[in-house]
């Protein structure tokens, strides 16, 4: 199979798709969104439990391709005990490394998990995938009663 | 005497198609999204760029020799298009942006012409988006109902249903002839000769029929017929709607503009005969001539033998398909053209789609503009490879070989 598949696909991204972490309906969360790609017909769903400035619990359901499950899946483990700043840098943090140029240097040790996301890059059509359930996130954060999209 | 094309023929068609000899990602292009859009022969491509090297100009309008070779030009498309669809005359033959052009087109005009309160339109369960959403907004407007056909498992409409929602409010039928997601070719004499009995018209959203089989509007004797050029080896930008010549005339303009008008005062505009009536403002002249070559290219490839050799290429693909594992088809129709839908378990198709265009392999995911026939299979999505007829059985083996390699992947 070619390189950049396996880029794309590393056994961190195939595992997730197959046993999602946090992947269940909250009771009561604070915060919830839905998120769509109207291109695709991905759907995803974000809940969150906020005390006071913390993430005290995340969670996410829905159906999608193993990217945005994947990506989903990471997202929880990673902003589980964040801070709502901390959740926004990690945001614009990832929304960097999924759309920079294959050019730059990334550096993998800081983004955790999440540095298995940079093969996303070489596949601009997968962006989407990768990034809708961090729109959600976002969008029930500043609880925007509105859908998330990715258009 | 063998009325299916041959692999040397295919050969030869290919050669037709400059776009079919490129490599993607390092492989030979294997091209299966055809019912999103059909690809170009040379001849057309070349037609469109004479029009603009050498004698681009308005039509019906300058006496000058440019505009004159214009006119003709398009005008003679509508002679093609009239023997292609065997259209009654020339004056049933409106050209359109496209087949969801014409569906809005006849939407706006239908509905302000002939549709009151409490009046009805039929539409299918199968229907792509651009048949539905035209006749949701119009019956919004106009205090109507749209009612549904529904579709049984396999994907064909229940014809009993059918006979059920006709009634004395019914105005209009507006039914695909091919399903795009489904394959599905509907039972159109059956579905008209009903409609008829009832003094119901009906409208055929024929886009994924015309690359596949022949169209006889006289014979099948719809009210009215829309298709794209796109789909049909012309093209994008261009379609026609047909129309009996007793309905167009009945009918309101769509659009107001130059072209259309006999007489224009501030008081009042005599609007023109058909089929200008409904052909406001400056028409895609470069396309429609395009589209004319396009219509003459595959009529002299002959229906008989596309239509055989792609219903050959659609059972031997079906065929192998099942040898995939946890594959299920989405659309089981006998009688069907064109495109196979399918989902495998525990694979998204997006994934799919990734892997095979790595492969060199250009398919469609996604719900395919039909999110309605989405929800009655209960799936978010699926892969659909459409055919045409430079297809060829290698291009499938080398589809079977890349889905096995997927569910290598993500096993």
């Amino acid at each position: 199979m070619i390189d950049e598949l396996r880029e794309l696909y590393q056994e961190v991204i195939l595992d997730h798709n197959k046993n999602p972490k946090n992947y269940f309906h909250m009771e009561n969360p604070t915060h919830s969104a839905e998120g769509h790609n109207p291109l695709c017909g991905d759907q995803v769903e974000v809940f969150l439990n906020v005390e006071g400035d913390v993430i005290t619990n995340i969670s996410f359901q829905g159906h999608g391709c193993a990217i945005s499950k994947a990506a989903s899946s990471v997202m929880t483990t990673v902003l589980k005990g964040k801070t709502i700043a901390e959740a926004k840098e990690w945001f614009n943090r990832y929304q960097h490394l999924v759309t920079s140029d294959m050019g730059e240097v990334v550096d993998f040790d800081a983004f955790g998990q999440l540095a298995v996301f940079a093969g996303v890059r070489e596949f601009p059509m997968r962006v989407k995938c990768a990034s809708l359930s961090w729109h959600t996130m976002l969008q029930a954060l500043e609880n925007k009663n509105e859908v998330a999209s990715t258009e | 005497m063998n009325s299916t094309l041959q692999q040397i023929d295919i050969e030869k068609f290919r050669k037709d198609f400059p776009i079919l000899q490129q490599k993607v990602h390092g492989k030979p292009l294997v091209y299966l999204d055809n019912a999103a859009t059909s690809q170009t022969p040379k001849i057309v491509i070349d037609a469109i760029q004479e029009y603009y090297l050498k004698y681009n100009s308005n039509v019906h309008r300058g006496v000058h020799r440019l505009s004159q070779l214009a006119s003709e030009a398009y005008e003679e498309t509508r002679e093609i298009v009239q023997d292609f669809l065997n259209a009654n005359s020339v004056q049933e033959v409106i050209f359109t942006k496209g087949t969801t052009d014409g569906i809005n087109l006849l939407a706006s005009s239908i509905g302000r012409g002939l549709i009151r309160e409490g009046d009805e339109i039929i539409i299918s369960a199968m229907e792509h988006h651009s048949n539905i959403v035209p006749w949701q907004i119009m019956c919004e407007d106009r205090g109507a109902k749209l009612r549904v056909i529904p579709i049984n498992d396999d994907g064909e409409i229940i014809f009993e249903a059918f006979e059920g929602l006709l009634n004395e409010r019914t105005k209009l039928v507006s039914i695909v002839h091919t399903s795009n997601s489904l394959g599905t070719v509907n039972p159109l004499r059956e579905i008209i000769d009903l409609a008829h009995k009832k003094g119901v018209p009906v409208l055929v959203d024929g886009a994924q029929a015309v690359p596949h089989t022949k169209i006889d509007v006289q014979d099948l004797d719809c009210d009215f017929f829309v298709f794209s050029g796109h789909k049909v080896y012309g093209p994008t930008g261009v379609g026609v709607l047909y129309g009996k010549k007793a309905w167009l005339e009945k009918l309101p303009p769509y659009q107001g503009g130059g072209d259309m008008i006999l007489n224009v005062t501030f008081e009042k505009t005599k609007f023109n005969e058909l089929p200008y009536k409904f052909e406001a403002g400056t028409p895609n002249i470069a396309d429609v001539i395009g589209l004319g070559v396009a219509l003459n290219y595959v009529q002299k490839i002959g229906y008989d033998k596309i239509s055989a050799w792609e219903n050959e290429l659609m059972w031997y693909a079906r065929n192998r398909l099942q040898e995939i594992d946890g594959l299920r088809f989405i659309g089981n129709a006998k009688h069907r053209a064109g495109a196979i839908s399918f989902v495998i378990e525990n694979v998204h198709p997006h994934d799919i789609g990734t892997i095979l265009d790595r492969e060199g392999i250009a398919v469609r995911t996604g719900h395919h503009c039909t999110q309605p026939v989405m929800q009655r299979f209960k799936v978010p999505a699926t892969t659909r490879a459409s055919f045409a007829f430079y297809n060829t059985k290698e291009e499938i083996d080398q589809l079977i070989n890349a889905l096995h390699k997927v569910i290598e992947f993500f096993a």
